[in-house]
């Protein structure tokens, strides 16, 4: 099957005063059609400055220093500023974590979808009303008329997100992209939201990029995964493969860290800290908090593959 | 002898009527909750925004004034105590806030952080007081390198740290951890969590350990309480707890948290809306407009039972 999303090779730099910080370091992922992949790694590993990439939304200090971005066979770096901005209205969209401050606080909730209709789908202002209500009530808001007439601080934080995602998916995109979506949420309320997308995603055939730090949440909504450490993608695998058999380091590491509520696993944390990315290690970024650490690390690392579909960049771990 | 004991705590706040000659209505934030904790004992604190659980370690700390209700600690009833009474015993019920930030003051070093409630509740000062400093400091895993920094220099789970190091410095008979884990990044957050784990056995520390998040609640607590509403719907030992969860409310929560098993499918029982308003609350069974096994029983006032030892659960269908 043909990738809906390919990303190669993606390295992007901030300038600051203390030097360039090298955020994102040769990422690569890609997307199939109507697939569910899970991005995730501790906080600062580029997770979110990788999504910004893709919707072309970094602005300076961030610079993208290469890679390329391609979109149902479109090179997305070479698209001009407006052109890009139709592909992230109609074809890639974005839910991020904090819904309250993400929704404009004095303009009613349904007049947003009802403009983002108008502008993306072409829509007439009786229809973008109807079509806006519809979404409310497919994202399963009660009163959707009534609501639609309401500002985000008179919606509590779960009906702001379901909000969020009845922007998303307002006009049919083929790619939603989920930046921690149920952080901050209850645990009731963000179960709900998970499954929301889950049953929107295969509703609307759209794929989702899920970013997330918590891999409960991968294990329940992903088919694939990609693990991120220090702006590095590290390993890639079918979610059953990434929990079973987790090949990299890193991600074992990962995986051992976590209390579980089912008691299993032993929470152990991550050896060292994450390195900084004013000057990283050469090679892996993972070497310096690695217990397989070994001379080849500070070189480039090779892909390898470890079983189906499974693959990951580590010299210490035996291809298959 | 508890080190802590809640007896019929009840916190309500009225809110301002808007018609003259109509009742306020009130919000019952905390509505008659009895828990009790054991020296040297961890009692973890469970259930979503809004249930009350804030609002309880608040009135501990006298931080708030329950409008009903006791607390003792070790046999000293705090709600009895007067001002300057009060302001001695603070020494001996500590807090840890959720956001390391926020609780730290930015003009302070670490020193001086820890050093502040030594300065105010206890009777050590020059070489002594700074003596203790550097012991918790070292307690707590911060090297004597840091003491010197400020909260901007350190990271989110240093910060805690030290957090924690002022919180235990006074040699507290209870500390209360509001949510200590819940801004911390997933590597930080074990870090934390074993840290905590281990000053308690290291040096008998009791803990009210209050969180949404039951995994971590799991790794610390003896026993656990789960509250919605403002009432605890169900209390047990912890292995018990997690072993044989009896509430509905408790068993939707455990089904709620996603399990990092792609083969673990979790028993489903979800939970319609969300957490109604404290304000009017449902006569009977709080739970009973959103439980997926209500029964007409479920608007009668709710009976507390033991279902085993120590394991209490306020439903009529159990």
């Amino acid at each position: 099957m043909t990738d809906l999303l390919a990303l190669q090779d993606l390295t992007v730099h901030f300038d600051t005063d203390e030097g360039v910080v090298q955020a994102v370091d040769g990422a690569a992922l890609r997307i199939a059609p109507g697939e569910v992949v899970g991005l995730v790694g501790e906080s600062g590993s580029g997770k979110s400055v990788t999504a910004l990439a893709i919707l072309g939304l970094l602005r300076p200090p961030a610079r993208v220093v290469s890679g390329r971005i391609e979109f149902d066979g479109r090179d997305l770096r070479a698209l001009s500023e407006e052109e890009m901005r139709s592909v992230r209205g109609s074809q890639i969209s974005m839910v991020f974590q904090s819904p309250r401050t993400s929704l404009n606080p004095v303009l009613p909730v349904g007049y947003q979808i009802e403009r983002l209709l108008a502008r993306h789908g072409g829509a007439a202002p009786r229809q973008a009303r109807e079509r806006a209500v519809a979404m409310l009530r497919e994202v399963g808001i009660a009163e959707p008329e009534r609501r639609a007439g309401q500002y985000a601080h008179q919606l509590s934080g779960g009906m702001c997100q379901r909000v969020m995602i009845a922007m998303a998916l307002a006009t049919n995109p083929r790619l939603l992209i989920a930046d921690e979506p149920t952080t901050g949420l209850d645990v009731s309320i963000a179960a709900q939201i998970l499954e929301l997308l889950r049953d929107l995603g295969r509703r609307t055939g759209a794929a989702i990029l899920l970013i997330t730090h918590d891999l409960g949440v991968v294990a329940r909504l992903c088919d694939r995964v990609v693990v991120m450490h220090a702006g590095q993608t590290v390993e890639w695998a079918p979610v059953r493969g990434l929990f079973h058999a987790p090949a990299h380091p890193y991600t074992r590491a990962l995986l051992r860290s976590i209390p579980r509520v089912d008691g299993a696993g032993v929470m152990e944390p991550i050896p060292g800290w994450v390195p900084s990315l004013l000057a990283p290690p050469r090679g892996c970024r993972f070497a310096p908090r690695c217990a397989l650490v070994r001379a080849e690390c500070a070189a480039p690392i090779p892909v390898r593959a470890v079983g189906a579909e499974h693959t990951v960049a580590c010299v210490a771990v035996e291809a298959s | 002898m508890d080190a802590l004991a809640i007896e019929r705590l009840q916190m309500r706040f009225p809110l301002r009527s808007l018609i003259p000659w109509r009742a306020p209505r009130v919000v019952h934030a905390v509505d008659g909750v009895s828990l009790r904790i054991a020296p040297g004992e961890t009692l973890g604190l469970v259930g979503e925004s809004g249930c009350g659980k804030s609002t309880l370690a608040r009135c501990v700390l006298r931080l708030i004034e329950p409008t009903a209700g006791r607390i003792f600690l070790d046999d000293v009833e705090l709600t009895a105590l007067g001002a300057e009474d009060l302001r001695r015993r603070r020494r001996d019920v500590q807090m840890v806030f959720q956001d390391p930030t926020a609780s730290l003051n930015p003009r302070l070093s670490v020193a001086a952080t820890v050093e502040e409630p030594l300065a105010l509740h206890t009777e050590l000062a020059g070489r002594a007081r700074r003596a203790r400093v550097d012991e918790v400091l070292g307690e707590v895993g911060l090297g004597a390198g840091l003491r010197d920094r400020y909260p901007h220099q350190l990271s989110g789970g240093q910060r805690q740290r030290v957090n924690i190091a002022r919180a235990i410095a006074t040699h507290p008979r209870l500390v209360v951890l509001d949510e200590p884990t819940s801004a911390l990044d997933v590597s930080l957050r074990a870090r934390v969590i074993l840290l905590l784990g281990e000053l308690k056995r290291r040096l008998g520390m009791t803990y009210l350990f209050i969180s949404h998040d039951l995994s971590t609640v799991r790794y610390l607590c003896d026993r656990v309480a789960v509250m919605y509403l403002g009432v605890v719907v169900e209390e047990a030992p912890a292995a018990r707890l997690f072993g044989h969860p009896a509430h509905p409310y408790t068993r939707a929560l455990l089904s709620c948290i996603p399990v990092p098993d792609p083969d673990v499918t979790p028993e489903h029982l979800t939970l319609a809306g969300e957490v109604p308003s404290p304000i009017d609350i449902p006569a009977g069974c709080r739970l009973r407009g959103r439980c997926p096994l209500a029964q007409p029983v479920c608007a009668e006032p709710v009976p507390v039972r033991e279902i085993a030892p120590g394991h209490t659960v306020a439903c009529h269908l159990v």
